[in-house]
């Protein structure tokens, strides 16, 4: 699997989402899930919640530490990962696949384009690293 | 910013992928490319090797090194055999921890104390400024060792091909010296795991080979390299004190629980008449285990609320990876400490159900 796939969206807080009719699809980052180490626990919201982009919509905690997670869009909750729940390792093991955590009815198309690019991501991750 | 210190196997930790952080002013693994999990489940069901060199070692020699010990800790090292060691503490007068120390006897004027690296040179200036009465001299040799911890079910079968001293004649809680891989050491069955295990001490020059010999002669036997993370949350279920978060110079060593190393009638030391007073008049508060009930973590410093009163604070707390439960330490008002207690935690804003539980939260099969 690419480390950050083409098909994607990314923010600087290190979620990803996947945008399909309108619908989006969320998890966080392969550099994300790396960084946390292993994850035991991810604290999502509820469907039907509403959030404006940029909002925390949850918090992922692994063993070490925790991060808040930001919805990249503005939107309604329509699904959570139930999944997660007894299997928050998932979100190692397939960050961008069985791993994602919340899905997104979206409010503001035009705010997917504001997000980076697969490759824009990866530079700044890059530009993480070198500081 | 000052320089961090090393161990002598930096390098090494590094090539094996080790994530680096600073510990208490050392540059040491927080864990290696396996993760904190299956490090820590490694170490329950077969063997992990941890480079333990930052913590620090003080040898006391001479006719009256016993007596200064004696005067210095809590437990008591006039029970010690030659080649016994014992955990005990390091008091001031007010009762309180200096430091939780290992404390080895290898002659009656000879004594070898494992302390916190951290506390290492606070230690030693305590040792010192409390010698002047004693025929006893102190000195700090913590340069001189490297320090390996051998942990788990396996520990035995891995280190034993690698010496000769029968590893299986040396009880818990005993040490003998003895060559590792050809290099001189001490090999003593100690550990802050829970399990079984080793920790040997050794020249510093013969760090990196002696510990790929290990992971070698482990590697047959699901041997895996662990980092500081692992070492705590291992501890933590164990219920093992960590100093800085669940003892420091505030918490009495009967407040900590930790009575069993606290003789009172072993003849005065510093810190007695206090602790005396202490259990006299009872204690007020004192350091339980709790279990997290509502899904999260109760993390380090994170405050306990009891009839939604603020009433203490989380002195160590985690994910349990062995236990796959949320635990943790922290004291309590004496009142609220009965097995079952329920109070709260305050998790960055949301209040998660907590319970007393019985500890060590594990204890390993004999």
């Amino acid at each position: 699997m690419a480390a950050y796939p083409d098909d994607l969206h990314y923010t600087k807080d290190h979620e990803w989402i996947r945008v399909t009719d309108g619908a989006g699809t969320v998890g966080i980052t392969d550099f994300a899930q790396e960084q946390l180490g292993d994850v035991v626990h991810v604290q999502l919201p509820r469907v039907g919640e509403k959030f404006e982009a940029h909002a925390t919509f949850g918090e992922v905690e692994s063993v070490k530490t925790f991060s808040e997670l930001y919805i990249p869009v503005s939107g309604e909750i329509t699904e959570i990962n139930q999944s997660l729940a007894d299997a928050p390792e998932l979100v190692n093991s397939s960050p961008y696949g069985d791993g994602w955590m919340i899905k997104v009815k979206i409010s503001k198309a035009s705010e997917v384009d504001s997000l980076l690019s697969s490759s824009e991501y990866e530079d700044f991750i890059e530009s993480q690293k070198e500081e | 910013m000052s320089q961090l210190k090393k161990t002598a196997l930096n390098n090494t930790h590094r090539k094996l992928g080790g994530r680096m952080i600073d510990f208490g002013g050392w540059d040491m693994p927080v864990q290696y490319a396996a993760g904190t999990i299956e490090e820590h489940m490694a170490v329950r069901t077969a063997v992990g090797l941890f480079d333990v060199s930052h913590m620090g070692e003080i040898e006391i020699r001479g006719p009256q090194a016993l007596d200064l010990i004696q005067r210095l800790t809590t437990n008591d090292a006039g029970k010690l055999n030659d080649g016994q060691a014992q955990y005990s503490a390091l008091t001031y007068p007010e009762g309180t921890f200096v430091d939780d120390i290992l404390v080895h006897r290898f002659a009656p004027d000879h004594y070898f104390l494992c302390v916190n690296a951290s506390n290492t040179d606070k230690d030693y200036d305590w040792v010192c400024d409390n010698a002047g009465d004693f025929d006893a001299e102190a000195s700090n040799v913590s340069a001189n060792y490297t320090q390996l911890a051998i942990q788990g079910p396996k520990a035995l079968e891995v280190l034993q091909p690698l010496t000769g001293v029968d590893l299986g004649a040396i009880k818990y809680y005993w040490f003998t010296r003895g060559d590792v891989d050809g290099v001189p050491a001490i090999i003593a069955r100690t550990g802050y795991t829970g399990e079984d295990g080793f920790e040997i001490y050794f020249d510093p020059n013969e760090s990196e080979r002696t510990w790929n010999r290990v992971l070698e002669s482990g590697s047959p036997r699901g041997i895996l390299p662990c980092g500081l993370a692992a070492r705590n949350t291992l501890r933590l279920e164990a219920k093992m004190a960590l100093y800085g978060n669940d003892i420091d110079n505030t918490t009495t060593v009967l407040e900590a629980d930790l009575g069993w190393i606290c003789k009172l009638n072993k003849g005065d030391f510093i810190g007695r008449d206090r602790l005396a007073k202490q259990k006299e008049e009872g204690l007020t508060r004192k350091l339980i285990g709790f279990e997290v009930t509502d899904k999260g973590i109760a993390r380090d410093h994170y405050p306990i609320f009891i009839n939604g009163r603020e009433a203490g604070v989380v002195t160590s707390g985690s994910h349990a990876p062995y236990l796959k439960k949320n635990i943790g330490l922290g004291y309590l008002p004496i009142e609220h400490t009965g097995i079952g207690t329920e109070f709260e935690v305050d998790v960055r804003g949301r209040r998660l159900a907590a319970q007393v539980v019985q500890t060590p939260f594990y204890k390993r099969s004999k």
